[in-house]
């Protein structure tokens, strides 16, 4: 007698975006496994065709409202090299600085609102929120601090409008900028107290042999430039994803699968992959967390991105202090550049990871092509591979328990699924 | 009211950036939550109550006919209905879709041809459900949100500002950048909201709080060929507003795309 038992969960929760989980067994072994995403797609990549390139990172930042600044970055230096041009210096400083903002932004949202309430055992941040006043306020301020960021140099935190190729549209005055620093101040020591209290929660056991993928740097951690590096040692220009990066049809699955071309295997990008692969670069006081936490380098629990996400964030609080204090407003707020025909790419670190934009542009300055690849529709494989290796150790508990077991690893990739939808060949099936 | 009020998010095609701002609300969101009954907001708990609701905020617009259907039960499912943002008050940036050959724009993304139908045109709510409420802008702007959310607990109606972008920035006191500079600026016929910011960074409006009230266009497509921008440019911009299918936006695009032909 054969055994049908289907698993699912309708609509994932605590997760940017909206999706569902799949899975069926048979006979006690796993058949099927699919995260769907039933957002209807927006189509970005096709609208993005005769714009002007100026208006681009106007529009790509809507694919995103909790991300907007990757996309931005990504598609100014894209741009950028299609143009010819390069921003250097105090420019390419404030650049980092505001993705600063977006990552406390982002990795505190995901952290303290949507994320901690699993190892606490709670439905909310906003339920934490009655036995936890204290963690959960901390969350918030943190938060805060990254939109106030945005606010100031990107006009505002939602869809920054003062973000330019070749630069920005106006300079923030210096008092704008060290009116922050006390605040940061305070937020640097918050997040490492934060982060503290995150390495101490419950980690299910899981350990899986990843390929780690993330832009790096020589010398410092990785935001908007550098080379790509895999863990297996592999390094590219970001010119070159398209050749090394795809998706293709697997047999097991209608749904494609974004793996890399010489290994056919699926990969991991975001927090986890950025902390084993530019550990080094860390600055002094995230490094020292990092290891006083004792965080195994390299760390291969998914679970624990959590915790190398809560490093981040103080990262990011140092460099964005750094830059606040050494800011002097001199030059131009954007460098000049002629159109000219040709195509550029880059790849820069979104929250969630690597985000990969190309673009074509002709001597008018208008686009001709676009293609953008988001981190979840990459991590997509590796979240659906993950759980068909944690499923086996969960399968005498209820269906209910193995649900919620498997949600909860779906959102420690803090998964995008709003980004993901505009590029995802989707399952439009809404739970039937 | 002896319960609390029952709040419900939903979202269509949507970047999340406008339910977010609820949550963006740090200082007010606890608070906030001690007097409402968050029963439906997938992106912050896990917490999933059936309705009725006493009041939905509805992010995104409509573009496959199961999201028609959807609207249709949770307008039943809702006493005041409020649209967050220009997806769910007038399309969104991707209404883009709704001047294109939508066949050929599908091709451009995706393989699969059977999207083709139900993806070809993107609409705000009001289109298909009565709304009760529209909150502009792109994202909307969260101090707004809350100024509904109050409202409706105090059972007042909320009320925002209807007058242009350009009117506030003579109340900031911000240079005029198209007089200044020459910077084309969809300011005059923009909804304020946002309170002026791109002029303030040096750069003109472009338009993501939609339409104001009544507004000039003809006169603002006039001012700006005076000024050297072309037609092609107006064109791109009204419809780049990201409000760009919003009737009055519409209409002027249209008329000027026709008189290029
Ligand atoms: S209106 Fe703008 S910010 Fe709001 S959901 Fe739509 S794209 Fe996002």
């Amino acid at each position: 007698m054969s055994e049908e038992r289907t698993i699912r969960v309708e609509a994932l929760t605590r997760v940017e975006g909206e999706g569902a989980l799949h899975i069926r067994l048979h006979n006690g072994n796993i058949e099927d496994v699919r995260l769907s995403i039933y957002e209807p797609p927006r189509l970005f990549e096709a609208l993005l065709r005769g714009r002007a390139l100026e208006d681009v990172p106007d529009i790509t930042a809507r694919i995103c409202g909790i991300c907007p600044v990757a996309y931005q970055m990504s598609s100014v230096h894209a741009l950028e090299a299609a143009l010819g041009v390069q921003v250097m210096g105090d420019l390419r400083a404030l650049r980092r600085l505001l993705y600063c903002g977006e990552w406390i932004e982002s990795h505190a949202l995901h952290v303290h609102m949507l994320h901690v309430p699993d190892f606490l055992g709670y439905e909310s941040a906003l339920a934490l929120a009655k036995d936890h006043p204290d963690e959960v306020n901390r969350g918030l301020r943190l938060k805060k601090h990254g939109n106030q960021l945005l606010d100031v140099l990107g006009g505002r935190a939602v869809h920054p409008i003062n973000v330019a190729v070749g630069g920005f549209y106006r300079l923030p005055r210096k008092e704008e900028l060290t009116r922050l620093i006390p605040d940061f101040e305070w937020g640097l020591q918050a997040a490492i107290d934060a982060a503290r209290w995150v390495a101490g929660f419950d980690f299910p056991r899981f350990d899986e042999a990843y390929d780690f993928v993330a832009v790096s740097h020589p010398d410092e951690y990785a935001m908007c430039e550098g080379p790509i590096r895999t863990s297996d040692g592999m390094v590219i220009d970001a010119d070159q994803f398209e050749k090394h990066f795809r998706e293709q049809q697997v047999p097991h699955s209608t749904a494609l699968q974004a793996v890399r071309v010489d290994t056919g295997q699926t990969y991991l990008l975001g927090p986890l992959s950025r902390m084993n692969l530019n550990r080094e670069q860390l600055l002094p006081a995230a490094r020292r967390l990092a290891d006083d936490l004792n965080l195994e380098h390299p760390c291969r629990n998914i679970f624990k991105s959590i915790i190398a996400r809560s490093i981040e964030i103080v990262q990011a609080y140092e460099e964005a202090l750094t830059i606040l204090r050494d800011y002097r407003p001199a030059g131009v707020p954007r460098i000049k550049y002629e159109y000219r025909q040709g195509e550029g790419a880059a790849a820069t670190e979104a929250p969630r990871g690597l985000l990969y934009h190309r673009y074509g542009v002709d001597a008018q300055g208008l686009v001709t092509e676009a293609n953008i690849v988001p981190p979840t529709s990459q991590n997509q494989s590796q979240i659906e591979s993950d759980l068909r290796n944690y499923l086996p150790a969960l399968l005498n508990r209820s269906d209910d328990e193995v649900a919620g077991a498997c949600e909860r690893l779906v959102r420690s990739y803090d998964p995008c699924i709003s980004c993901a939808t505009h590029f995802l060949k989707v399952s439009m099936d809404r739970g039937s | 009211m002896s319960h609390k009020p029952r709040l419900a998010v939903f979202k269509f095609a949507s970047c999340d950036g406008c339910q977010l701002s609820l949550v963006a609300l740090e200082d007010e969101l606890l608070a906030l939550a001690e007097r409402i009954d968050v029963a439906y907001f997938l992106e912050a708990s896990s917490r999933v109550e059936p309705g009725p609701y006493d009041v939905a905020l509805v992010e995104g617009s409509i573009t496959t006919p199961e999201d028609a259907q959807r609207i249709r039960q949770i307008r039943r499912d809702s006493r005041f209905l409020v649209t967050i943002g220009a997806c769910a008050t007038a399309g969104g940036i991707q209404a883009l879709r709704n001047w294109a050959d939508s066949a050929e724009f599908l091709r451009a993304v995706y393989a699969s041809p059977e999207y083709i139908h139900s993806l070809a045109t993107s609409t705000p709510i009001s289109s298909h459900v009565p709304v009760d409420f529209e909150l502009r802008g792109c994202p909307i702007n969260k101090q707004q949100l809350l100024e509904v959310l109050v409202s409706l607990l105090g059972g007042r109606r909320p009320r925002t500002p209807v007058h242009s972008v350009c009117l506030q920035c003579k109340r900031r006191g911000t240079v005029c950048v198209t007089v200044a500079q020459g910077i084309p600026c969809l300011g005059p016929v923009t909804h304020d909201g946002c309170g002026a910011i791109c002029p303030s960074y040096n750069r003109g409006c472009y338009g993501c709080y939609g339409p104001c009230e009544q507004p000039n266009l003809e006169s603002l497509s006039d001012q700006c060929q005076v000024i050297g921008v072309s037609r092609e440019t107006l064109v791109r911009s009204l419809r780049n507003s990201f409000n760009g299918y919003a009737p009055e936006f519409r209409a002027e695009s249209d008329r000027l795309a026709g008189e290029e032909q």
